[in-house]
């Protein structure tokens, strides 16, 4: 037991970060997390040895994530841009940083999920790509070209100065 | 001397990283000098990767709220299963005691639900086998042949094992278990993460064809049902709406077998 308090427990603050940036609902994010500290508690004993468990507590998460958007019927990107709540994120900087902040977190919701999940575990969490592609169950190859498409559009959405304007109806899924 | 490696869009993005060698980072960055274009592009992709992670910092500096505290979760976890254990084992000596009883009036009943008791049956075996690290199948993958032969041979029926492999499901392997009902086949599989599931596969004396029923208690779910008097019942510690377009696939594997 003590073992897997010392293997999951440093990875929770990422976790739970790592959520928050996927739904942005703080509540719903931390629900998330305490689902997957679940899983990953009731699955130790089933974890394959070689694999670490920082990778897999956000394989887990993932997949968690995933089957929320599915059931939630929305798939490529949440719905509402204007429920953003990044103030509160980004309350720790400086009033430009803020903007800037606000920006990059509003244009990142903008981005379809796939792109927004390599850019989160690679750029902020520090995963290695192979360990982003376990998590997210591709091959390395499909890491580095949602990585380099993912960064190309995000760039194109902060430039366009609001997210709003590439709200392409096309990719808005309609139930 | 070689001639230097081209640089790829990936040795830029590794750049963006920081996950390249000395080496390699002096090589991308001779060529980023000598292509201001590319340059720039690629200082705007380090500076929004900066941006974005102080944008991100603070959640994962701020404490952790008490629900998502490990130790509460894990003495959470104990509570609920201490709870359930002492009522089956209960219910367990009540079915032991109430078919005793039965069979010693000379009265052969089958059980109420004949996929009900699949259910449970498969459920059982999971937790005996399923969760044993080290050991959960008898005969593994490699002799899978030997394996059909002699489950099917016990059942009395030919059984096929499913395969899971495109849904991302590797299969370990298998064993005969006990049930009330006689021998039954149990094949196992896990995923990436390691989660496992099970399939339990055995002749059906009542309820020979029905629907998929879903079911679900103590962590344990699992979708069952029976086509031409052979039950199945797919039972894994995952939701059974994650089970069911699984429990397809098996369906229509077996169907196609037949």
């Amino acid at each position: 037991m003590d073992d897997m308090i010392r293997l999951i427990e440093p990875s929770i603050p990422s976790l739970r970060r790592y959520a928050r940036a996927l739904v942005r609902d703080a509540t719903e994010a931390d629900d998330l997390v305490q689902d997957c500290l679940e899983r990953a508690i009731g699955r130790w004993s089933q974890r394959r040895e070689a694999s670490d468990a920082r990778s897999w507590l956000f394989s887990i998460l993932h997949s968690l994530a995933v089957s929320r958007w599915r059931r939630l019927g929305r798939r490529g990107r949440e719905v509402s841009l204007d429920d953003l709540d990044e103030a509160d994120l980004a309350e720790r900087a400086t009033q430009q940083d803020s903007v800037n902040q606000s920006d990059i977190l509003r244009s990142l919701a903008a981005l379809p999920q796939e792109y927004r999940s390599v850019l989160l575990l690679v750029g902020v969490e520090d995963l290695s790509y192979a360990q982003a592609a376990k998590v997210l169950d591709v091959p390395i190859g499909t890491v580095m070209s949602r990585l380099s498409r993912g960064r190309a559009r995000l760039a194109q959405i902060m430039a366009n100065g609001s997210a709003t304007q590439v709200r392409t109806p096309h990719l808005r899924r309609i139930k | 001397m070689s001639a230097p490696r081209p640089i790829s869009e990936d040795d830029l993005q590794a750049y963006v990283d920081g996950a390249l060698s000395t080496t390699r980072r002096e090589e991308v960055k001779a060529y980023l000098d000598a292509h201001p274009e590319e340059a720039q592009r690629i200082e705007g992709f380090v500076a929004d990767r900066a941006t974005l992670r102080a944008a991100l910092g603070a959640i994962a500096e701020a404490p952790i709220p008490p629900e998502l505290g490990l130790r509460a979760l894990i003495e959470a976890r104990r509570a609920r299963q201490a709870y359930w254990r002492p009522a089956i084992a209960a219910a367990a000596v009540l079915m032991i005691g109430g078919l005793a009883g039965w069979t010693a009036r000379g009265v052969v009943t089958p059980p109420i639900n004949g996929v009900g008791a699949l259910s449970r049956e498969a459920a059982d075996n999971y937790r005996v086998y399923a969760s044993d690290v080290h050991r959960p199948v008898e005969i593994g993958p490699a002799q899978k042949a030997e394996l059909v032969r002699w489950v099917s041979n016990r059942v009395s029926s030919s059984v096929e094992v499913p395969d899971l492999q495109a849904a991302g499901y590797r299969f370990l392997g298998g064993r005969l278990v006990s049930t009330p009902h006689g021998p039954a086949a149990l094949f196992i599989y896990d995923d990436a993460q390691g989660l496992r599931l099970a399939v339990m596969v055995r002749p059906m004396r009542v309820e020979k064809n029905t629907a998929m029923s879903e079911h679900a208690e103590e962590g344990l779910s699992g979708v069952s049902w029976a086509t031409d008097g052979i039950g199945y019942s797919l039972v894994g510690p995952t939701p059974s709406a994650m089970l069911h377009p699984l429990a397809d696939n098996v369906r229509r594997q077996v169907e196609r077998h037949m």
